[in-house]
């Protein structure tokens, strides 16, 4: 049985349980309370996700181990993207904690420049809607390859709750029309905070 | 904007004891810097002027920038030793938080805010219920509400009929009283202590007291977290961003009872914090 440590306000817990849902697969959830001070679990930081004996953290590699280990149809993996896929996957690591900081500042009063991180995750966001224009204009809709991989979902979150921060896709045409493709996927789940009024 | 001596001779709630570090830490209040020192569970709180006043409540510390009328209110279920106290965290929220007390009271957004957790669209009717202001102690009650529920709590197995009471204490300050999965014939309560930052910026600070032996506290808290996130968005993104007072400028309906009792109370107390100016008094 997979079972996934879960916070609810985390971005990175939602990739995962976009994830999971896509997939399709039954899981447990086991609630961690993240709030400055509070417990995490044995492993580290959340997400965490156990599958029997096996444990995995980081929420990239998490994604890539559902795709490999848990998606026969190899399509949210795809070898033949390997290489932008993994480039997106770094992106969401890098780039994006930016928002994912100014998000803890600006909600949970959290340490930090708001205004900096703000300007940075600005910066990544134009970096992705610049690609995004970029395939459409080589006529793709998705970061990499010819469908959704597990590169859009871990940049899905960050974009979507960049608004905590105050910063609303109304600059980012392209990534508002693939977060429009992506919420149509078979299995979407939402989380709150995200609008669905788009 | 300034605050008004109705806003300034209040309690406000700066936040959980737990999360006050020793020695200095600094807050914000009605548009004024706070230095707050704590010295074992002893704190002193400073402004401009002399020192403010200290309360350390259920869990929370109070102060005030004023001369309040009344002490902090009272909450008896905090001395039942049965229950259980969970804080459920400080939440930023940029909107008033006169908007925060008045959503926290409104039942018709159940079922499309919180979608088959506190309201199923099915069942979007708010059944009659009864407002009353108690002016032997300032407070406004809102009694025998009823809602059909998916998923009412956290350890709530299937759906069920819950019964609410609201109590508002305060112009910033709210609780609700409903009925736990668990003990049908007590109540939870749920409590949502808001600090106003600014005018249009608050922190909310939610807070339990429930009898629910099932559910680990970092489940009441995801669940508490999950719907005031779900709020959260709704509430910045509502115009004005201030509450409006004036006659016309918002419609109620029946099911806004609580609302509507709620405003006339804030004008009766002649609140201007949070508020949006009126342009048809002269």
């Amino acid at each position: 049985m997979l079972r996934l440590h879960d916070y609810v306000l985390s971005a990175e817990c939602y990739a995962v349980r976009l994830m999971l849902a896509l997939l399709g697969l039954a899981h447990e959830r086991r609630a961690v309370d993240l709030y400055p001070g509070a417990a995490t679990t044995p492993w580290g930081d959340v997400p965490v996700l156990e599958d029997g004996d096996d444990v995995v953290t980081d929420p990239g590699l998490i994604l890539t181990y559902l795709a490999r280990a848990h998606d026969p149809s190899g399509r949210w993996l795809p070898a033949e993207s390997a290489a932008v896929v993994s480039r997106w996957l770094a992106f969401a690591a890098t780039d994006l904690t930016a928002l994912r900081d100014a998000r803890r500042v600006a909600i949970l009063a959290a340490p930090g420049d708001l205004d900096a991180l703000n300007r940075k995750g600005y910066m990544a966001l134009r970096a992705l809607d610049d690609h995004l224009a970029t395939r459409r204009l080589e006529g793709a809709d998705w970061l990499a390859g010819d469908g959704p991989t597990v590169a859009d979902i871990a940049v899905f979150p960050a974009v979507m709750l960049s608004h905590d921060s105050g910063i609303g896709l109304e600059d980012f045409p392209s990534l508002n029309l693939w977060q429009r493709r992506l919420r149509q996927l078979p299995g979407f789940v939402g989380m709150p905070g995200i609008p669905d009024y788009f | 904007m300034t605050a008004e001596p109705a806003a300034l001779d209040q309690w406000y709630v700066l936040g959980a004891i737990g999360d006050f570090p020793q020695g200095q830490s600094s807050r914000r209040l009605l548009g004024t810097n706070l230095a707050v020192t704590r010295a074992g569970d002893r704190f002193t709180i400073e402004s401009n002027g002399p020192p403010a006043a200290v309360r350390t409540d259920y869990g929370h510390l109070w102060t005030t920038l004023g001369t309040p009328a009344r002490p902090v209110f009272d909450l008896p279920e905090s001395r039942e030793s049965d229950r259980r106290a969970v804080y459920c965290g400080a939440v930023t929220v940029r909107a008033s938080g006169l908007r925060l007390i008045e959503n926290f009271l409104d039942l018709a957004h159940f079922p499309y805010v919180h979608t088959d957790i506190l309201g199923t669209e099915a069942r979007p009717e708010v059944a009659k219920y009864e407002v009353e202001q108690r002016r032997d102690v300032d407070e406004l009650w809102a009694t025998k509400c009823e809602f059909f529920q998916p998923k009412a709590a956290a350890a709530s197995e299937g759906g069920q009929i819950s019964r609410y009471m609201y109590r508002v204490v305060s112009p910033f300050n709210v609780m609700l009283y409903k009925t736990p999965p668990a003990a049908p014939d007590r109540w939870d309560v749920i409590a949502l202590f808001v600090q106003p930052v600014e005018p249009d910026l608050s922190i909310a600070h939610p807070y339990m007291l429930v009898i629910d032996d099932i559910s680990t506290d970092a489940e009441l808290i995801g669940f508490q977290q999950m719907i005031f996130l779900q709020d959260k968005i709704v509430l910045e993104n509502q115009r004005p961003k201030l509450l409006p007072l004036q006659p016309g400028r918002e419609t109620p309906t029946r099911a806004d009872l609580s609302s509507v009792l709620y405003r006339r109370w804030l004008k009766e107390k002649q609140l201007r914090y949070g508020v949006e100016e009126r342009t048809d008094l002269a």
